[in-house]
């Protein structure tokens, strides 16, 4: 029970103390009504830059699955012109689908984060500040925007690199950004949701495997949905991986798309994803 | 004067498992209070209860006069928290660590910079400051942890474990920060520790926890006595040790009740992350 004694006293906490602390004795005043949101999504988005801004190493090995995804399949398939595509060559079409594959690919690691954090203590470190667990989860799921965001940027640049044909004005880019973090948003908050109710990382990680694939493949990031069998099409409209990629082939390749059923989808899904995950954050608490 | 935390009745069950059973406590308002117990005995779980991490029902558990169910954001606006886990983020500096802290307890953008620095500089971290806590030894975290939970001036600062794992020089350390900004600030501190030698040096008063409830409570030096005046010690006998008082009171057989699975892991893996 009592190990090794305590050893001599030293210096340190006198010279510390030595310096002042007079804030410290003072409380912060409370941040009241709206502006508790977004203050807390600034906070947690801030330190999303400012991991990626000591290590980069996750953005450079994120980029290589998209860059193949690109390089080959893109370009074989434009070869193979077997795809239906409006028009545009088969590697234009494949760009934007693969940039919302990789923002949820992001997006689904943040269950498996959260369970980490909650492993680590840093969540009941954080549930124990005055933020609502809705302000909480909202925080890190636009946090998985703001990375997600980060890294469309490196698949907009390898795209470029091969030749698609992007657009570069600045308000459909914006666009494009909005339409990333919602769904992020979105895909980050199911994974938190997910990890509410299985609340442990292996089998976690066995339902991320499970779900991602299938989304990806029943969503018109690889064909259009015309070409899906019935019951695929029916599964498509309820994904949001759908409407993201719609609207990032709009704004970036200007192809006919629904900016506002879109954008409406997703907004509706990103709101019910961080109710979800909300009530369920006690859980992983316990 | 209000206490700084008020248990009435306090219990809390995992399915069958009653964790807490029952539990009374006061904790006044600038002391340091030592919750003491076998692995399981209950304080990690009623230490939940208090920072509103687990919910109980109105009239449990009151912080500074705030009821822990019905004023959730007062009571957790007067806390400071270190959990036994090493929960700093290693990807991020110091400085960064903490004001990640400060940001989620408002303080406003003019002062957040000089609040950062004096809650570094109060564990004595200003020189490692904007280096990577993945870099920090393990009492350099425990300081930065106590940082974390100083930028908002708490008052009630509560510490799980805070320094399970480390080397006699490093828990000193750890203990001389708690000590030094407890009596700078005036702060009361709940503090659970395995250590006897601590919570005998450190602690103005522990509870010793057991199955769920306060066992026996005092100084130590009450506590050290009483036991040796059940044992029907002279004057002249040096007095037991609190470790002696801690197995009077959890009696024997701990090492097949103390603690789950999970327990353990935890502890291993906190004190495998700081040595």
């Amino acid at each position: 029970m009592s190990e090794a004694p305590a050893a001599p006293p030293s210096a340190s906490a006198d010279r510390a103390h030595a310096q002042g602390i007079d804030l410290l004795l003072r409380p912060p005043e409370p941040r009241a009504g709206w502006r508790l949101l977004p203050a807390r999504v600034g906070a947690l988005c801030a330190v999303e830059l400012q991991k990626l801004r000591h290590d980069r190493t996750e953005l450079y090995t994120r980029a290589v699955q998209p860059a193949l995804w690109l390089l080959i399949f893109g370009q074989t398939f434009t070869r193979i012109r077997a795809i239906p595509t409006g028009g545009i060559p088969y590697i234009d079409y494949l760009a934007p689908g693969i940039i919302a594959q990789s923002a949820m690919f992001i997006a689904i690691f943040y269950g498996i984060q959260i369970i980490w954090e909650r492993d680590a203590g840093v969540l009941n470190k954080l549930l124990v500040t005055p933020t609502p667990r809705s302000a909480l989860i909202t925080g890190k799921a636009f946090a998985a925007g703001v990375k997600s965001v980060v890294q469309a940027v490196v698949v907009i640049v390898i795209a470029a690199v091969l030749g698609v044909a992007l657009t570069w004005n600045p308000l459909r880019l914006i666009g494009v950004a909005v339409i990333v973090v919602l769904g992020s948003a979105f895909f980050s908050c199911l994974s938190m949701t997910i990890a509410g109710i299985v609340l442990s990382r292996d089998r976690l990680m066995g339902f991320g495997q499970a779900i991602t694939m299938p989304l990806f493949f029943a969503s018109n990031a690889l064909y259009p949905v015309a070409i899906m069998p019935g019951w695929l099409q029916a599964v498509s409209r309820f994904n949001p991986l759908t409407y993201e990629v719609d609207a990032l082939r709009g704004l970036l390749l200007g192809t006919p798309a629904h900016l506002a059923l879109d954008y409406g989808v997703l907004l509706v899904a990103a709101a019910l994803g961080i109710a979800a995950a909300s009530s369920l954050l006690g859980r992983l608490a316990r | 004067m209000t206490d700084a935390i008020a248990c009435t009745g306090l219990a809390y069950a995992f399915g069958d498992t009653r964790a807490v059973d029952g539990l009374d406590l006061t904790v006044r308002e600038g002391e340091v209070f030592g919750l003491l117990g076998p692995n399981g005995a209950g304080k990690t779980t009623a230490i939940r209860c208090v920072t509103t991490l687990l919910p109980v029902p109105p009239g449990m558990v009151a912080v500074l006069g705030h009821d822990a169910a019905r004023d959730r954001m007062a009571v957790r606006r007067l806390l400071g928290y270190v959990p036994q886990q090493l929960s700093a983020d290693q990807g991020l500096t110091g400085r960064e660590n903490v004001s990640l802290f400060a940001r989620v307890f408002d303080v406003p953008r003019r002062e957040r910079a000089a609040r950062v620095a004096q809650a570094l500089a109060a564990v004595d971290l200003t020189d490692a400051a904007d280096r990577l806590a993945g870099t920090y030894s393990g009492g350099m975290v425990r300081r930065l942890e106590l940082a974390q939970a100083l930028v908002s001036a708490p008052r009630l600062l509560i510490l799980d474990e805070p320094t399970i794992g480390l080397d006699p020089i490093a828990r000193t350390g750890v203990w001389e920060h708690i000590t030094a900004v407890r009596e700078a600030t005036g702060m009361t501190v709940l503090v659970t520790t395995h250590y006897m030698d601590e919570a005998d040096q450190y602690c103005d008063r522990v509870g010793l926890m057991h199955r769920g409830r306060i066992r026996a409570l005092g100084t130590p030096v009450e506590l050290r006595q009483g036991l040796g005046e059940r044992r029907g010690a002279s004057a002249t006998d040096p007095l037991p040790s609190l470790e002696d008082v801690f197995r009077d009171v959890a009696g024997s057989g701990l090492d097949d009740t103390s603690g789950d699975f999970r327990d353990v892991r935890s502890t291993r893996r906190t004190a495998q992350r700081v040595g």
